[in-house]
């Protein structure tokens, strides 16, 4: 015992002689004072996925100095929103950042009970019950994404990438902000095999019946694997998983078939899946963070507007990442079309729908 | 051992008997133990006192007032956020803490007494999150998919609520006075199918709001509401709604003959067999009463706090009730009392997660300490066969003999 307690004071002893940083620093001091608060979804600020991205958008602003350091709350269950957004208005948050269509009721709520407060709300827009038209709410705004876009290049990409002729999409859960990449895939695949009178299959998906392949949450990796290695056997040479975090599932899965390549969503899956950077055709970028640091960069300059945020490939609010490692394994030409595809749909020329789009 | 094999109680029976035979002392040491190391890992966690430990030994006094500084003000969001805010701009908004206390234990007592009442008989009720799920889709479907008169419709609402957690929890119940299977694996099978169930509902015309793609209900109607008593609070009538049941549930067990039959029942299933009682028929009935009775707090949750279905309306409320049930020792007096605490705690995090940065996590560790100091002892005496000395002479030789 003696022995053991020698070693924990040693032990504290060599941990706890640093030197004391100088009395009175200065201390880090933002440029700025505006405070940018943010309540994720039950999936938590390092979620890999959209709160995470969210998150990353008020560290930018942060980062820049166009914004004090922000801070987050995170629910554990649909009943803590409202007691969440009433702490942040409470603390006196130049905008609250919410994230994902579970807040947007308690975020509508809050905002018109806190009419001075500013809102802004990641991939909700609010529409009338009878017209189904938009309905902006004068203090929230609304940060959506026309993701169909951008998935359509990559299922594009995927079809002519596939040996096999057959490509493959999964998701976590059917939700419209799941099913959105998965119809542009579908779509993009189908433009194809028009264009090159192919007969390229999609597993997983299939848009006009809305049904495929789901594990049911965000959070089952098990599920997801077996789902992954399942499409694979079935011939899939391209996956796209939709599912956040559980998608490096399929990233494993991918690696043990060898041969298959993966498409990430949300971000840039080469700075994030390092481990699997060889196996990243490309990734279904969906710009949350850059439309979160533009939002709260404007309102911190006095500039707040209601008006809603729709990312498009136009704006820049979705894309479709570099292929980097893949760079030199596509074909040329296929990567002028699929470019040409994207310039055709900037101008309209191409529409790419969606029952989940905006 | 051999002569009176057929009396040999199974351990889960022995821990209960070991549990609900606990004193209060014992409780209250334990809550006041949770929260003392929940305070040592506030303090660990703390990024400020982790970089002053680092110089500790050259001006030790910075970490300590670090430590001082971090506990201090955790607890003490934590009690602005769930009593009384003593900084609120008037008398009426620093109450307005206790009143989301109360919000959050009003689901807890109904989904408490479930798992309580189940308890009593001698079954553990894993399934009250399915049964809230269905309760509350139930009512919700009620509430929003039919046209009645005001009260009548809040009263149609809530019964729906019941009459659904009762089916769920009753299957349940029925498949294991019929097939001996274990109500554990079957509750946990049915949270499942009721969860799943609810997500695909809310796909369907029949349970998704007009022109919204996003898998949410309708607003239930103002008829079918229950009413709120406060503007800046959810707290409903919901809370009376669940008190009620608590005081049915200490008449069904201390006054009337049914909860007698569960109390033999869950006491020794053999005797009561020889008195005459039938344990599978006393199985059904609890679990279809309990798993109403988590049904209404379904129906609390989707026609008063929140107002609309929606995947995450049970939460995790289903597997709190366990634990709220374990700490008030199965007794519908101390499943409130606990359903207030565990509700206390939980809005006292949210506030000091906004408030101070503490992971809200902390109080997860706090309320699960809270029912290992609890329900340890009591399981490791039934393991180990242990009788209570001195203590309890009296249940000592209950548990000896009977």
């Amino acid at each position: 015992m003696r022995a053991i307690a020698a070693i924990g004071a040693l032990a504290v002893a060599v941990t706890a002689c640093a030197e004391p940083p100088p009395a009175n620093e200065p201390g880090e001091q933002s440029k700025s004072d505006f405070l940018a608060c943010m309540v994720t979804d039950e999936g938590g600020v390092d979620d890999k996925s959209f709160n995470e991205t969210s998150w990353n958008g008020l560290l930018k602003a942060y980062e820049a100095g166009t914004i004090a350091e922000p801070k987050y709350v995170e629910p554990k269950s649909a009943s803590d929103y409202e007691p969440n957004l009433k702490n942040m208005v409470r603390d006196d948050c130049g905008l609250i950042v919410t994230v994902g269509f579970n807040l947007a009721e308690a975020t509508k709520a809050s905002a018109e009970a806190n009419p001075e407060e500013k809102y802004a709300i990641v991939d909700f827009l609010y529409t009338d019950p009878k017209t189904f038209k938009p309905t902006p709410i004068d203090n929230v705004k609304s940060l959506v994404f026309n993701t169909q876009e951008a998935a359509f290049l990559a299922g594009y990409l995927a079809a002519g990438q596939s040996k096999t002729g057959k490509v493959a999409t999964w998701g976590g859960m059917k939700i419209p902000t799941v099913t959105i990449f998965m119809d542009g895939f579908y779509d993009g695949v189908q433009h194809y095999n028009k264009v090159k009178d192919a007969d390229v299959q999609v597993l997983g998906w299939d848009k006009k019946s809305q049904d495929g392949q789901f594990v049911g949450d965000f959070s089952n990796s098990t599920v997801a694997k077996q789902l992954s290695e399942n499409l694979i056997s079935r011939g899939a040479d391209v996956v796209m998983p939709v599912a956040g975090p559980i998608g490096e599932s399929a990233a494993v899965a991918a690696k043990d078939a060898g041969g298959v390549s993966l498409i990430w969503v949300d971000t840039d899956g080469y700075k994030t899946l390092t481990e699997y950077r060889d196996l990243l055709l490309t990734s279904v970028v969906k710009g949350m963070d850059v439309a979160v640091e533009e939002t709260v960069t404007a309102t911190a300059q006095g500039n707040f507007s209601n008006e809603s945020f729709i990312g498009t490939l136009e704006n820049e609010g979705v894309s479709i990442a570099p292929y980097h490692a893949f760079e030199d394994r596509i074909d040329e030409k296929l990567k002028q079309e699929v470019d040409e595809l994207r310039q055709q749909i900037i101008s309209g020329e191409l529409k790419v729908e969606s029952d989940a789009a905006f | 051992m051999s002569e009176n094999s057929s009396n040999e109680l199974t351990i889960g029976q022995r821990f209960f008997r070991e549990l609900t035979t606990g004193g209060t002392a014992l409780t209250l040491l334990s809550i006041l133990l949770a929260m003392l190391i929940g305070g040592v890992l506030i303090v660990v966690s703390d990024p400020d006192v982790q970089e002053t430990a680092a110089y500790f030994l050259s001006r030790p006094t910075d970490t300590l007032l670090a430590i001082w500084e971090s506990a201090s003000s955790a607890y003490a969001a934590m009690f602005a956020g769930s009593v009384i805010d003593f900084e609120a701009a008037s008398f009426g908004e620093s109450l307005i803490p206790l009143a989301d206390t109360l919000t959050y234990a009003t689901p807890l007592i109904g989904a408490g007494l479930a798992v309580a009442l189940a308890f009593r008989a001698g079954l553990l009720n894993i399934g009250a999150q399915g049964q809230i799920l269905i309760g509350a889709t139930l009512a919700g479907l009620v509430g929003f998919g039919m046209d009645l008169p005001p009260v009548v419709h809040l009263g149609f609402a809530v019964l729906a609520g019941f009459i659904g957690g009762a089916i769920w929890g009753g299957i349940a119940g029925l498949i294991k006075a019929k097939t001996g299977a274990h109500e554990v694996i079957v509750t946990i099978m049915l949270n499942h199918i009721a969860a799943l169930l609810l997500a695909y509902l809310l796909t369907t015309q029949l349970f998704r709001r007009k022109g919204q793609a996003a898998p949410i209900s309708p607003f239930v109607a103002d008829s079918a509401a229950l009413p709120r008593f406060f503007a800046d609070s959810r707290l409903n009538l919901g809370l009376f709604v669940m008190l009620l049941a608590a005081v049915y549930s200490w008449w069904l067990l201390s006054r009337s003959t049914m909860g007698f039959r569960f109390k033999a029942v869950g006491h020794n299933p053999h005797a009561a067999t020889t008195a005459g009682i039938s344990v599978g028929r006393s199985y059904t009935a609890v679990m279809f009463i309990g798993g109403g009775l988590a049904g209404i707090a379904g129906a609390s949750q989707v026609l008063g706090t929140e107002s609309y279905l929606s995947t995450s309306i049970a939460g995790e409320l289903g597997f709190d009730a366990i634990t709220v049930a374990l700490l008030g020792r199965s007794s519908p007096i101390g499943t409130v009392a606990a359903s207030l605490l565990f509700g206390a705690l939980r809005a006292g995090a949210v506030t000091m997660q906004a408030q101070t940065g503490t992971p809200i996590d902390i109080v997860l560790v706090v309320q699960s300490l809270i029912v290992l100091f609890i329900a340890a002892p009591p399981l490791v005496r039934a393991v180990f066969r242990l009788k209570v000395r001195a203590a309890s002479p009296m249940a000592a030789e209950v548990g000896g003999k009977v």
